[in-house]
């Protein structure tokens, strides 16, 4: 029998019983669009991660002090006093490929205005800050290099920190606030960053010259941390191999000595959350794959009840000459249109689901090509594992016995 | 003539297994039915008429002895060959008529030419009309089953039985549903079809004057033919009819 009359023969009998041939379809509608709105969940909160560290530069690398390994006392990261400035100004000079850079001092500190007074993170940095963190003024400017040079007592107020110390909205720039007991002049608020991937809101911060953290408020001459960025379509592997060999030579390490420092990417970071966000999208979709699992269940529930009612119509087929296989053929290309209609207006279910989901809850959801592939398959491969049982039950009936089938 | 006959059995048995018993359905048939005979297989219910007519139909095989059709001997084909036989060389009528619901006059007449040998829709059209036509219904090639009398709808199980031509038409007990004036329709258009195209047509039925409209009756009982003879008196439908009718007419008058 060829293709065309079978499915025609497949698509008249499911018309014929169009109720229940829509419930039935119902099953694998749900499955389908389910998958579908899953992965789209899924892959809607892995690109709004991947943004969120795009945001913080995914060329970024930070170099922090490492433990001190000396006494038998192991301190935490930021400990040793091995990393300094000339370590960051070499780095600029040998490592090729870096854009910008800013060593970092970082301490909590009690900062207090006219009005109000605020415990927060007061950042030490150099003037290139903005560029390496893609960080734009509200309102003010950032300090310069010639700050820097020369430790003046200025600062740069993260959003959190301005609405703390002066009211959310204000524009402080050219007021004073105290850091310890200096007097600082408030130059320029940052704009807003939000909450960092991972870690503290980035915007609770006040971020002054790190040469003044050193000299006015801590007294010291190394630093903790060296962020900086490196050029476009420098690999992370080769700057971060290059820093290393560098300030194990200015420390001095010997070759058994552990490194007193550590060199991180957030693209390193990236791809750990990316990882994470794709487990979870998988573990969504296969939870919602079940349901396309009892969907073909369905499908083989009402097939078999099908091939029982129409037993005689069975025998009929075969007295005229049907072969066993074209019985089995039409009623397994039954199921498996059956089940590939669902799928594609499970598809299209999906498509509307993913878009209400979005402009409902406010999340981004992307229906990608191969999730609709993939549960478009599926569907097909659901049809034909679950219609082939009652399809070979047909096939195997006796001619006689179908015939007289009451 | 010198013709090979349609159907020509030797010795053939048939023996069915349920649950623990042996029933023997057919206790060695020898039978030859030459090509252009009208026969009627008579017996009560478990004669085995009817084991003999699925035999003859290739719907079962033998559990012993041997069937030839048409000069072939069939009794040892596989499933699918048999198949294939029952759509070239056989039409099947049913007493429960076995149209298909909600499916036109038409397409159920087109029904045994979408297996076998591929027809292009068109000559399968144009045939299953010409086969409706034959059989008086060729107004009615779009209705569905439920909107034909029984006697219609038995016309277009003929017309389903006839449209590749078969060389044996089988009728199990075909006016087993029907009226008496049906009946006697139906009988008309077997004996039509067996006179002017000299069709074969084997004929089970357990009336005795349905089998008079038969050149031959075949009586079986336990398995075996017990009685094999010409009718004497053939009914012709033509006349019965009239003999109906009018016997109608004396009644209300």
């Amino acid at each position: 029998m060829s293709p065309i009359i079978t499915l025609s023969i497949a698509v008249t009998a499911l018309r014929r019983n169009a109720m229940r041939t829509a419930l039935t379809a119902l099953g694998m509608i749900i499955g389908v669009a389910a998958v579908i709105v899953m992965v789209a969940i899924g892959h809607g909160a892995q690109s709004s991660i991947e943004e969120r560290i795009r945001s913080a530069g995914t060329n970024v690398v930070t170099i922090s002090a490492g433990s001190n390994a000396f006494g038998p006392v192991r301190q935490g990261f930021g400990n040793t006093t091995t990393l300094t400035p000339e370590d960051a100004q070499a780095i600029v000079r040998e490592v090729p490929g870096i854009d910008y850079l800013s060593p970092g001092v970082n301490t909590r500190q009690q900062v207090v205005s006219e009005t109000a007074n605020w415990n927060t993170q007061v950042q030490g940095a150099s003037a290139d800050l903005p560029s390496i963190r893609a960080w734009s003024m509200e309102a003010g400017t950032f300090f310069t290099t010639q700050d820097v040079e020369r430790a003046e007592k200025v600062a740069v107020l993260g959003g959190v920190a301005r609405d703390e110390l002066f009211g959310t909205g204000a524009d402080p720039t050219g007021a004073t606030i105290r850091i310890g007991s200096q007097p600082f002049r408030v130059i320029g608020v940052l704009a807003r960053k939000g909450q960092a991937a991972m870690g503290p809101d980035q915007d609770d911060t006040v971020v002054v010259p790190y040469t003044t953290v050193q000299k006015k408020l801590l007294g010291i001459t190394h630093i903790q941390s060296i962020i900086l960025s490196t050029a476009n379509g420098v690999p992370f592997q080769t700057v971060s191999q290059r820093v290393t060999t560098l300030l194990r030579a200015r420390h001095k390490l010997a070759i058994d000595e552990p490194d007193d420092f550590s060199v991180r990417s957030l693209e390193e970071m990236a791809s750990v959350l990316t990882s994470t966000t794709t487990t979870m999208t998988w573990l969504l979709a296969s939870i919602a794959a079940v349901s396309l699992l009892v969907g073909g269940i369905g499908i083989m529930n009402i097939m078999l009840v099908s091939v029982t009612e129409r037993t005689r119509e069975i025998g009929l087929r075969l007295s005229v000459g049907a072969r066993d296989i074209d019985v089995l053929l039409q009623f397994l290309v039954e199921a498996v249109v059956l089940s590939l209609a669902g799928g594609a207006i499970g598809v299209a279910m999906g498509f509307a689901a993913s878009r209400a989901v979005s402009s409902i809850m406010g999340w981004t959801a992307v229906v990608t090509g191969d999730a609709v592939l993939m549960s478009f398959g599926f569907a097909a491969a659901v049809g034909v594992f679950f219609g082939f049982y009652p399809a070979r039950k047909a096939a195997a009936l006796d001619p006689i016995a179908a015939l007289r089938y009451e | 003539m010198n013709e090979t006959p349609v159907i020509a059995v030797r010795d053939l048995t048939k023996t069915y297994a349920v649950g623990e018993i042996e029933v023997r359905a057919l206790r060695g048939i020898s039978l030859e039915i030459p090509r252009g005979q009208f026969v009627a297989l008579t017996g009560p219910s478990g004669s085995g008429k009817s084991t003999f007519m699925h035999l003859a139909g290739c719907l079962d095989r033998p559990t012993s002895g041997m069937y030839v059709l048409n000069g072939r001997d069939v009794s040892r084909l596989s499933k699918r060959d048999l198949s294939l036989v029952r759509n070239h060389e056989i039409g099947f009528v049913f007493q429960g008529f076995n149209l298909l619901p909600r499916t036109s006059a038409i397409e159920n007449v087109e029904l045994p030419m979408l297996y076998g040998k591929p027809v292009p829709a068109k000559e399968r059209r144009r045939r299953a009309a010409e086969a409706l036509e034959q059989v008086g219904l060729g107004s009615r090639l779009d209705h569905h089953p439920n909107q034909l009398s029984g006697g219609q709808q038995q016309r277009v199980a003929i017309a389903r039985a006839l449209v590749n031509k078969p060389s044996l038409l089988l009728a199990d007990e075909p006016t087993g549903n029907l009226d008496s004036r049906t009946s006697i329709e139906v009988m008309g258009i077997f004996q039509r079809l067996n006179a002017e195209q000299g069709l074969t047509i084997v004929l089970v039925t357990h009336e005795p004057d349905i089998a008079e409209y038969a050149s031959r009756i075949v009586g079986f009982r336990d398995g075996r033919v017990r009685l094999d003879r010409p009718v004497q008196q053939r009914r012709e439908a033509v006349d019965e009819i009239q003999r109906y009718d009018a016997e109608g007419d004396a009644l209300s008058a």
